[in-house]
């Protein structure tokens, strides 16, 4: 049988506003337990909660960039259930009316476009966190410096029909959500947290398959494995013949495989009402406007630049765009950079190999993007090979060292006297003749050979464009 | 009409502890009083909008300035149970 | 005379004029308090120390020849709902028995600043819920006026406290009735404010869209200047009306000829105890001797006013109550053995029945089956029910109305009657769900007991409540009447 997967993602952001989203302490990640607190956050009976403008702003902010409709009337809620971080033993939300609704995102599947649906975007604040102790203790912890945090929910619709789909429709989200500078989107630490709904369906049949939802996938990667595991599992019970259980599931990232969470901290039902300790927010369609005109250069519009101005390719510019800090590092290489493909090969090969292999940011690669830019010249220039060139970019992120210091300390300059190579080349031939022969009698490939002899030569340092152009002229 | 399994039902969810007889004794005061709200089925409500704040306020927003916080002691001072900064409850998987 | 039988204006203008000091003050009061508290029952804490410290220190700013303002030096009575840092407020529940706030409620903040002496914590219904202070978890409450009947509630012990002249004022708070209930109830001045006069931080929460803290007086003169302290806007509270706040005792000895009173026919309707009404009527007869037009009217709305009342408040009630679950701070149960059990053992143990009725209430009305037949109604039959007091207050000053229509029960009596706690709502509870202030003042006695007439006006418009009221007040002598103890 065949099936379709059907994916909606929710995506939890949390804000870099400086305060919580209720009360005045700071919005910090780490401190000290408990340090971060007060009446309002540790849910104090009479405490009240006063709404973060910041917040709303940055909501919208998200909003916008995600081509929503922006609710001029929108209201808070209470999400009521009991768990030792949720202080109020309830969550102030927004229930029924989100303050952005209906919005889309564009990614691109084997080179096509694809247009996911947003469903809502809403304001809420954050719980605390529970700290477990090692299997022999008998207690939990509560530590109450994340709470009320303030968190957008991000809903999409189920338009996402694969886990490779539900990577990109996120990667791409938190690119935006980066460039927006309203989150640090880190999914390691919790900043961006992503529940995905999945159900499959065989092929054709238009009701959707009963849906499972996994939580705790703490990487892009992991997003799309466990959906991965999930769709097979899903696939193989319903080709047994078996039910699927709507359920929540846990992904365990050691195993590999989705567990069965028991729904602790989850109520049969949340028993939504407005929040009377706040009152409604009524935007004015100025001050919305304002903020679009204020916002800055999003993927899509960088990506189209980029091709414009530095005549990438479509696809460099789109793997060139993702994040706000590659792209960023791209065009202060590229920008005035005589060959700009060449920079985005190097950006797209080397950099983004070694933050790969190395597992880490941008900005912890000690290259600066003029650095890497030289690089790129003195290739062009014919002072440093190919080669050559990926052994000094080796060594400018370990050492931080310009280009320039070390070409020489690594002895990497190429010959590119024409005199010299000549001199070479003629001693290459002599020694040589049988290949030479076999060239003038048609055998080009003889050619390969004799530049790869005169390399040897040189040990490596002469130009080779040089020497083929040098050879053949000797040869003819 | 409430049944008294539904007030059962209704004290395990809000964390209280109930036997059949307590149930038994109020179940004819929780009809009483929510049976009341059949008086609104006179009401053509269908035009009217909920009120949210009863003098219609709107859009009461704080700048987004940091004040300090409490004093980790005080704000644990009422705790019953604590252990290294932080508040101690049951232990609890996940 | 006995100082402690004063009024506040009257001790006031004393220590301005240096005849007493404000430890004199103290003394007649906490020496009040030994004589009857026993009989009376109105305080849960008394903050004696602290007291004394604030006195002395008011009576050597008085010596350097500072000014001071009306309360200073004034010992009032707080009701123990409401946040009081580094002093226990217990709300009159188990659950808080040993609750210490690490702050101050704005209106605390409030009379500290203006030298007001908080003498003790008062007796409520726990949590607020009641309408006899004896759903109390420490102990009931008596009526000065009959030691066998109760105060009323939920203020019970504020209003008793300055029935007894154990206080020159008090606080409570009202959410269907909780101040002018007892007022009316104990012979006293107690006033509800417009909704988001006075800010609610720090008033520990039962439905946060009703409740408001507001005073308990010995007469109209006194309230006048005790709101003027209160009220203010404050950003803490997001309810709180950014509004200009008047100087109230600006109303105070002003000719009520031409203003218009509206008699809200439902308020003096079937239920409503006849001699009660004789005597509301009674006062009402009173302004129109002094020029006041006086005419019936009709809120057909306010069949409605109970249902309304009592679904939002256990829904919020349920909410608000949630958070005491034994984990960061209030009663944590001895015996559990996982989370489960410390929450429902916790809960169970640490509130009393009626608190837990409340919550149950609440618990079920909003499932998303039961919430659009409910809540969302109830939401929008209280916005009916503020335009037709807007729309009457289009044409009158004020209206008029009993307080409440029974006299103070005997004690058991509420319990045993569903209908007497539920139902005696209807002359309170509709002005908490419109959110206009409303004051009771004592119109005379019925069986001995006192009663209470309703003042009512629109949002913000307490000035007009002031001016009929310390009219009516000079004009009978029912405020004068002391209960024998």
């Amino acid at each position: 049988m065949n099936f379709e997967t059907i994916i909606g993602l929710e995506v939890h952001a949390e804000l870099k506003t400086k305060t919580k989203a209720f009360c005045s302490c700071i919005n910090e990640f780490g401190g000290e337990v408990n340090t971060n607190c007060c009446p309002v956050c540790m849910g104090y009976p009479g405490a009240l909660p006063v709404l973060n403008k910041k917040l709303v702003e940055y909501a919208v902010r998200a909003g916008l960039a995600l081509n929503c409709e922006i609710s001029l009337f929108s209201k808070t809620d209470r999400k009521n259930y009991f768990y030792p971080d949720l202080p109020k033993a309830f969550q102030i939300s927004q229930y029924d009316i989100p303050l952005c609704k209906n919005g889309s995102l564009k990614i691109e599947v084997d080179g096509k476009e694809k247009v996911i649906g947003i469903t809502r975007i809403h304001i809420e604040e954050d719980a605390g966190k529970m700290l477990h102790g090692t299997e022999s203790e008998d207690y939990s912890l509560v530590d109450f410096n994340r709470s009320g945090v303030p968190l957008i929910e991000i809903v999409s619709e189920p338009d996402l029909r694969s886990p490779l789909e539900a990577r990109l429709y996120l990667e791409k989200l938190k690119g935006i959500l980066e460039y927006l500078e309203i989150s640090d989107c880190k999914m390691q630490e919790g900043s961006l947290r992503c529940d995905a709904n999945i159900s499959v369906r065989p092929v054709g049949q238009k009701e959707f398959g009963v849906k499972t939802e996994i939580k705790n996938m703490n990487s892009l990667k992991a997003l799309q494995r466990a959906l991965e595991y999930e769709e097979e599992r899903h696939k193989r019970i319903l080709t047994e013949g078996g039910t699927i259980v709507q359920e929540t599931r846990r992904w365990d990232e050691a195993k590999g495989i989705t567990v069965s969470m028991r729904t602790k901290g989850q109520a049969d039902d949340y028993r939504y009402f407005p929040e009377p300790d706040l009152v409604p927010i009524v935007l004015e369609k100025e001050w919305i406007e304002s903020i679009r005109k204020d916002l800055p250069e999003l993927p899509d519009e960088k990506r189209k630049r980029f091709v414009k101005e530095y005549g990438i390719p479509e696809y460099d510019a789109s793997i060139l765009t993702l994040t706000k800090e590659l792209s960023n590092f791209f065009e202060a290489c590229a920008k005035g950079h005589k060959n700009p493909k060449a920079v985005s090969n190097w950006v797209m090969g080397e950099v983004l190999r070694v933050m790969k292999e190395k597992d880490i940011e941008l900005k912890e690669l000690n290259i600066k993007p003029q650095s890497l830019g030289r690089l790129i010249d003195l290739v062009d220039e014919g002072v440093l090979s190919n080669t050559g060139a990926k052994q000094v970019f080796e060594e400018m992120y370990k050492t931080g060292e310009e280009p320039e210091v070390l070409v020489d300390r690594l002895g990497l300059r190429q010959i590119s006297d024409e005199g010299a190579i000549i001199e070479l080349v003629k001693k290459v031939l002599e020694e040589n003749q049988k290949s030479v022969e076999d060239y003038k009698k048609g055998k080009t490939n003889a050619l390969g050979y004799l530049v790869g002899q005169c390399m040897k030569a040189s040990k490596g340092k002469a130009n080779p464009q040089l020497i083929n152009k040098i050879l053949k002229d000797l040869l003819s | 009409m409430v049944e008294k399994n539904e007030l059962l039902k209704m004290a395990s969810i809000a964390k209280l502890k109930m036997t059949e007889e307590e149930a038994e004794t109020i179940v004819k005061k929780f009809n009483v009083v929510l049976g009341t709200a059949s008086l609104f089925n006179e009401l053509d409500l269908e035009d009217v909008e909920p009120s949210y704040n009863i003098n219609s306020v709107t859009n009461v927003m704080r700048e987004d300035i940091p004040k300090e916080s409490f004093e980790r002691e005080i704000m644990l001072a009422n705790a019953p149970e604590k252990l290294y900064g932080c508040i101690k409850v049951s232990k609890i998987i996940e | 005379m006995n100082l402690y039988s004063l009024t506040l204006h009257e001790i006031r203008d004393k220590m301005r004029n240096g005849e007493i000091s404000s430890k004199e003050v103290l003394d007649s009061v906490y020496k009040r308090i030994e004589e009857v508290e026993d009989k009376i029952g109105a305080y849960l804490t008394l903050t004696k120390d602290y007291a004394y410290e604030v006195a002395e220190s008011i009576d050597r700013r008085r010596l350097k020849g500072e000014e001071l303002g009306d309360l200073a030096g004034i010992p009032v009575a707080v009701k123990d709902n409401i946040s009081t840092k580094g002093i226990k407020t217990t709300c009159a529940s188990k659950m808080l028995e040993n609750y210490v706030p690490p702050f101050d409620a704005h209106v605390i903040e409030k009379l500290k600043d203006a030298g007001a002496i908080i003498i003790g914590k008062t007796n409520l219904d726990e949590f607020a819920m009641g309408h006899s202070t004896e759903n109390s978890a420490f102990k009931i409450t008596k009526n000065p006026w009959d030691l066998e009947r109760v105060p009323g509630g939920s203020s019970g012990g504020s209003a008793a406290a300055v029935a007894a002249d154990e206080a020159y004022f008090s606080l409570g708070s009202d959410t269907g009735g909780s101040i002018r209930q007892p007022a009316a109830m104990c012979g006293i001045v107690g006033f509800k404010p417009t909704y988001g006069a006075v800010s609610r931080y720090g008033l520990v929460a039962f439905a946060s869209s009703f409740d408001q803290i507001g005073p308990f007086a010995k007469d109209v003169e006194d309230c006048a200047i005790i709101l003027n302290y209160l009220y203010g806007h404050d950003e803490r509270d997001s309810t709180s009306l950014p509004a200009e706040y008047e100087d109230f005792k600006a109303a105070l000895n002003k000719d009520i000829k031409g203003m218009k009173i509206g008699l809200p026919k439902e308020y003096f309707a079937e239920g409503i105890d006849p001699e009660i009404k004789d005597l509301v009527l009674n006062g009402v007869k009173v302004l129109e001797n002094l020029g006041a037009h006086v005419e019936e009217i009709s809120l057909p709305h306010t069949k409605y006013a109970v249902p309304v009342y009592y679904i939002i408040t256990s829904a919020e009630a349920f909410s608000n109550l949630a958070r005491f679950d034994g984990v960061r701070y209030g009663y944590r149960t001895k015996e559990y053995k996982d989370l489960e059990e410390l929450y429902v053992n916790s809960r169970s143990e640490g509130f009393g029945k009626e608190v837990k009725f409340r919550i149950l209430l609440g618990t079920y009305s909003l499932t998303s089956e039961n919430y659009d037949y409910y809540h969302k109604r109830a939401l929008k039959v209280r916005r009916l029910i503020r335009q037709e007091f807007d729309e009457a207050f289009n044409k009158y000053d004020v209206l008029i109305s009993p307080s409440y229509p029974i006299v103070a029960t005997k004690f058991g009596e509420q319990s045993e009657n569903v209908s007497i706690a539920y139902m005696s709502d209807i002359c309170t509870v509709p002005i908490n769900i419109a959110g206009i202030p409303a004051m009771s003042i004592p119109c005379g006695f019925s069986k001995g007991l006192p009663v209470g007439m309703q003042i009512m006006s629109k949002a913000m418009g307490e000035a007009a409540i002031i001016k009929v009221a310390h009219a009516f007040e000079r004009n009978t002598d029912y405020n004068k009447k002391k209960p024998s103890l």
